[in-house]
């Protein structure tokens, strides 16, 4: 809802801010291109915010991967499902996805994701700042007692920490959706050998276990 | 622009499960897939909750998603924490 005021305010017609939403259907990226026409950029620069904004899917990407069967083509149409809020449900605290939950909330929310637009860029005068109603807390709660859920291990906590340490500090200094990628590589901590053994344990107990 | 920004998402999200879907993977790939779920999950939380735009912000949105957590934290109840932090964010901001 609030891209469709801020789309409008930002000079686009209600028919292109609706049409970007069914298109493009990464919220962030969506704000990110929108804010720079509204500071007067260009279209260039509009999609190289929204393409670092969406930086992230690259992890996020090659994380669900291995739970993905099928042809490339297959595959990478799957891919698309990839919302964050979707993935972080979707995800496993052994590394694995579960597709059908991740489809389904995916298409909950592009149904929600249009909508939401269509009644901002067109009745957006009349419903005043989501800002307000405090949404803007929703999303960060949501993934936060996600992480509450997934973060059960002690190794699992430490990245976490690390994670947001890394996305504080770049905030400030790198263009918006870099913070997010770079603390990603927290989780190269798995290399050590102490996180391999953790994971080669589970795995043989899972093959004894069936 | 509009197709522009949809070039580029459909690539993202297309490139890892291109590059690495349909097959296994060796134990130390694993180790670190385990892994991005918690990093990602908490950069999101500290990107959006303790900044607004490219500026380190703390507002009524970090209470209030403070108190989801710690709902969510105590109860376990994901609904509880969604519901809680808006609520308390708007309160916040209305006093």
């Amino acid at each position: 809802m609030s891209f469709g005021v801020v789309a409008q305010q930002a000079g686009l017609s209600q028919l292109e801010t609706i049409v970007m939403s069914a298109i493009v259907f990464a919220g962030s990226a969506q704000f990110s291109a929108v804010a720079i026409l509204a500071q007067g950029g260009g279209a260039g620069a509009a999609i190289a915010a929204a393409a670092l904004m969406n930086s992230r899917f690259l992890p996020m990407g090659v994380a669900f991967a291995p739970s993905l069967r099928g042809g490339p083509l297959k595959r990478a149409l799957q891919g698309q499902a990839v919302v964050d809020a979707s993935w972080a449900l979707a995800a496993r605290p052994d590394g694995s996805f579960d597709r059908m939950l991740l489809f389904g909330s995916s298409a909950a929310a592009y149904v929600t994701w249009v909508t939401g637009t269509a009644i901002g860029a067109v009745w957006g005068g009349v419903l005043g700042d989501p800002e307000d109603l405090g949404l803007d807390a929703l999303f960060p709660a949501f993934f936060l007692a996600l992480l509450l859920n997934e973060a059960r291990s002690g190794r699992a906590r430490g990245v976490a920490a690390l994670g947001a340490l890394i996305a504080l500090v770049l905030v400030p200094l790198a263009p918006a959706g870099v913070p997010v990628l770079v603390a990603s590589f927290a989780a190269l901590i798995g290399l050590t050998r102490g996180a391999r053994e953790a994971v080669l344990q589970r795995q043989e107990a899972e093959g004894e276990a069936r | 622009m509009i197709a522009g920004c949809a070039l580029v998402t459909f690539a993202i999200k297309a490139a890892g499960p291109l590059a690495l879907g349909g097959r296994e993977l060796p134990t130390w790939f694993t180790s670190v897939v385990v892994l991005l779920a918690p990093a990602l999950l908490a950069a999101l939380v500290a990107s959006q909750a303790l900044a607004d735009g490219d500026r380190l912000a703390i507002g009524a949105d970090t209470a209030g998603v403070a108190a989801g957590g710690l709902a969510a934290w105590r109860t376990g109840s994901i609904i509880l924490c969604v519901l809680l932090a808006p609520a308390v964010t708007a309160v916040l901001r209305a006093l």
